[in-house]
């Protein structure tokens, strides 16, 4: 049997008309609804068996419809109004908070210091009762003073974290939806989270530099990073999708508690470099337990490195309550490794913010780590694949409905006269514009070329790539149509 | 080591046959129920898995009917877990763990390679390991980073593990069965994208041996030797081939560790060809690993090199390009073109 002959004959295999196009369509087809033209009847069985055995609730929303070939050409436009919103809310950061933190700082240190000793003693183990909840804003929307955390901020700036908190839930629901029209393989809803997001992210300067999880999209909006950037992983276009570099927030990491050292890591580089920014990671309660927390503790305690730990205790670990994971409140573990630990109300923005400033200028002015943990709530599923009614009772959701961070702080806003209608029409209008962005560049989003599956797997090239790559491309080539130029043929011997 | 050569062959011998269809999910739950009820010892353990029965419900019902001393919801801690595991061993459990994900097992790494592995030969043969550690494995279901991998080579290259998988549901029930009964550490591998793929399982049945590999299509030309997810790829694939006049021999190994390299043996005998298929990169691959031994064993019988199909020694890719990257049936039969072609 020739070479020639087999070639022939695993092409009109595939495609059933040989032709290039055709094999790319018999690859997608599965995942688009109906369309099955040009695949073969193993291929369309395949893919169908894959769909049902995604995890729990996605059984039956399969995988994302790719993209119609259509959109996929024109190119990912990106409003100007989003961006340029996103600048003007970079923009509302005035000199005056920074300062006015600063000179906090130092008194600041002491008093954060007195407030885990006093919370020490604390004897609940339930994770609530008997510990220090630090509140500037009552879920009624009543301002109130905290002894350690002081907070003044302009009309402009509290009109500014309503608005960030809103496009920020506007820019999440729409994504949730995305999944469910399938766009999107999942997606990790903030829901609930927004002020210990948004009051977090908005404490940092640029030069500080931020480890998220998977959900902190709060986080990402506040360090200007363009929100559909965050969709690409959840669509399964790319593993990360954004730079990290250019708004120092890193990628999204999905295994649980890794970033933490990798925070520590880089903030003792800060040290060493003899510099004053600030290092901030995420995660959850359920993160507490892996080691690599506990790790990142003792190394950022042992090298006294400039970061905060911001866990925001959503009350749930998918299916696991807090308790599951701790007999004392999350935040009391950080005396034990010799540094401040505060317990915030996650949902109040202007107690986060006022927290994380003076954690953050702690770390900068060398006084090392500290835990802040965000008591919150994850008032959706865990993702999208996940069922919530199999392990919790809706009474307590409707519990935390009643704390709302956004609903609070707006009830603050018109109460006091700080905002009109006229802002909250703006943000309204915003936030329309935003979902419209989200849904746009979702659509228009392109697929990944196949043989980036070969593209920056090392820094500095590897033969077992380079070969791997040229067999693949001559592979595909053989389903070419040939009467087509070659595909991927021609690049497959160029080094990487 | 003996070979099955069908599911059911055996389940006259012990009376009325209870055959019952079920997908693979359903087939593990039952035979960690079936383990659950025969031995009070057996446990299990792992994230999500009480309430919740676990993002893919395999111990779904179990701790409403075991209660939550033998289901336990753990802390979110796959090193703990393991740990854990190896001292309730050592206290005379029989713990069932579950991995959520593979691309989570890695904190574990360390107590299962270097504790978990290597403890009953410390303690010169004195103590026992029967610790299972579930892992859904493999790609195929469209999900994010870290839930597609397939990492059995990396177990499989450990001596003190036994590595399994199974491809369909009646290996599902009685591997798992065996895999708790087994005094030795064993990574189960489940084949997640085929977890509700239905078949018949025969509970009454007596199982083939835990290790030994099942010809699960008979065929002259070339031999296709396969586990886990892979399996019924090449079963599709032998399918395809019998409609250009070619006949494909398919062989679920099951286990990667031992392999059943007897089984495998005779058939690439009779067929003189062989290729191997996983999801796993080829490169230092379990595909490797039979490529060696098989020609060491057959190499007058062989007209052409073993052929491997698999992974690219690169990141598993993000979901949309997961079709392309996964061998599918024209992968493997191209192989099989190149393998005929000497
Ligand atoms: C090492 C590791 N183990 C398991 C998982 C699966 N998993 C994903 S999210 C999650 C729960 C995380 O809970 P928490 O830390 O509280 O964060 P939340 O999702 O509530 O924001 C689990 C178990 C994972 N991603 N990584
Ligand atoms: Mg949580």
């Amino acid at each position: 049997m020739t070479v020639e002959s087999t070639a022939a004959r695993s092409m009109a295999r595939r495609s059933g008309t040989g032709g290039k196009s055709a094999t790319k369509k018999s690859a997608s087809a599965p995942r688009e609804a109906g369309g099955t033209t040009g695949t073969t009847a193993a291929t369309a069985k395949r893919s169908k068996s894959a769909g049902a055995a995604s995890p729990a609730k996605t059984e039956n929303s399969g995988k994302p419809a790719k993209a119609a070939k259509s959109t996929r050409t024109s190119k990912t436009a990106q409003p100007a109004k989003t961006a340029k919103a996103s600048k003007a809310a970079k923009a509302a950061k005035p000199a005056k908070t920074a300062k006015a933190a600063k000179s906090t700082a130092s008194a600041k240190t002491t008093r954060t210091a007195r407030t885990t000793r006093t919370t020490k003693a604390a004897p609940a183990v339930d994770g609530s009762a008997g510990t220090e909840l630090v509140q500037l804003l009552t879920p009624e929307g009543e301002r109130v003073e905290h002894p350690d955390y002081a907070i003044d901020l302009s009309d402009e700036e509290l009109r500014g974290l309503y608005r960030d908190m809103v496009l920020t839930r506007r820019f999440d629901s729409e994504a949730t939806s995305l999944q469910r029209q399938g766009e999107l393989g999942l997606w990790a809803s903030l829901l609930g989270q927004e002020a210990a997001q948004i009051g977090s992210g908005r404490a940092l300067r640029d030069d500080d530099y931020v480890f998220p999880t998977y959900r902190e999209h709060g986080v990402a909006w506040c360090r200007g990073v363009d929100p559909t950037k965050l969709l690409g992983m959840f669509r399964g276009v790319n593993n990360g999708g954004w730079d990290p570099t250019s708004n120092n927030f890193h990628l999204y990491t999905i295994v649980i508690g890794s970033q933490a050292l990798h925070a520590t890591g880089y903030a003792m580089g800060v040290t060493f470099d003899g510099a004053d920014s600030a290092v901030i990671a995420y995660f959850g309660d359920g993160a507490s337990s892996q080691g690599d927390v506990a790790e990142a503790f003792t190394f950022s305690a042992v090298y006294n490195a400039p970061v905060v730990f911001f866990c925001q205790n959503n009350q749930w670990a998918i299916s696991e309550p807090a308790e599951r994971q701790s007999r004392v409140p999350l935040y009391q573990r950080a005396a034990g490794f010799g540094f401040p630990g505060v317990r915030v109300d996650g949902n109040d923005v202007l107690a986060c913010l006022a927290v994380t400033r003076a954690a953050v200028e702690r770390a900068r002015s060398g006084q090392g780590p500290m835990l802040i943990e965000a008591f919150t709530y994850r008032m959706g599923a865990h993702t999208t694949s996940d069922d919530p009614t199999r392990y919790r009772r809706d009474e307590e959701r409707a519990e935390w409905e009643a704390k709302d961070p956004i609903a609070r702080l707006r009830t603050y806003l018109e109460k006091d006269g700080l905002a009109d209608d006229a802002f909250f029409a703006s943000v309204e209008e915003e936030s329309e514009a935003m979902g419209k962005h989200v849904r746009e560049a979702i659509r228009t989003m392109p697929d990944p070329d196949t043989m980036a599956i070969f593209e920056n797997v090392y820094a500095d090239g590897h033969a077992l790539v380079d070969e791997e790559r040229a067999q693949f491309a001559e592979y595909l080539a053989s389903f070419a149509d040939p009467d087509e130029p070659a595909h991927s043929a021609a690049s497959a011997g160029e080094g990487r | 080591m003996a070979a099955a050569t069908s599911t059911a062959s055996a389940s006259a011998a012990s009376g009325t046959p209870d055959v019952r269809k079920m997908p693979i999910a359903k087939a593990l739950n039952e035979a960690l129920r079936s383990s659950m009820e025969n031995d009070p010892k057996v446990l299990v353990m792992g994230e999500d898995v009480g309430k919740l029965g676990g993002v893919f419900r395999i111990t779904d019902g179990l701790q409403k009917d075991f209660g939550e001393q033998r289901v336990i919801d753990t802390p979110l801690a796959e090193s703990g877990i393991v740990g854990s595991a190896i001292g309730l061993a050592l206290r005379g459990y029989r713990p069932v763990v579950e991995i959520q994900f593979d691309g989570f097992v890695f904190p574990a790494y360390d107590q299962i390679v270097t504790q978990l592995a290597k403890m009953h030969a410390r303690a010169l043969g004195k103590i026992k390991l029967p610790v299972v550690i579930r892992i859904p494995y493999a790609g195929g279901i469209g999900a994010v980073e870290h839930h597609s991998e397939s990492p059995e080579a990396l177990f499989a290259h450990v001596a003190g593990l036994k590595c399994v998988s199974p491809s369909n549901a009646s290996d599902a029930y009685w591997m798992m069965r065996q895999a708790v009964e087994s005094d030795d550490p064993v990574i189960f591998f489940e084949p997640k994208r085929r977890y509700w793929d239905k078949g018949e399982v025969d509970v009454t049945a007596i199982p083939a041996p835990l290790h030994a590999a099942r010809v699960v299509r008979q065929g002259g030309d070339c031999t296709l030797a396969a586990y886990g997810p892979m399996v019924k790829t090449c079963l599709e694939a032998a399918s395809a081939a019998e409609e250009e006049g070619r006949s494909l021999e398919v062989v679920d190994l099951r286990s990667m560790s031992p392999i059943d390299f007897d089984t495998l043996q005779k058939s690439v005998e009779r067929t003189g060809r062989l290729v191997v298929v996983h999801e796993a990169p080829v490169f230092l691959g379990t595909g490797s690993e039979v490529a060696a031994r098989i020609t060491e064993r057959c190499f007058y019988h062989l007209e052409a090199p073993v052929l491997r199909v698999g992974g690219f020694h690169a990141p598993y890719p993000p979901a949309r390009l997961e079709d392309e990257y996964l061998p599918g049936l024209d992968r493997v039969l191209d192989a099989v073109d190149r393998a005929l072609a000497y």
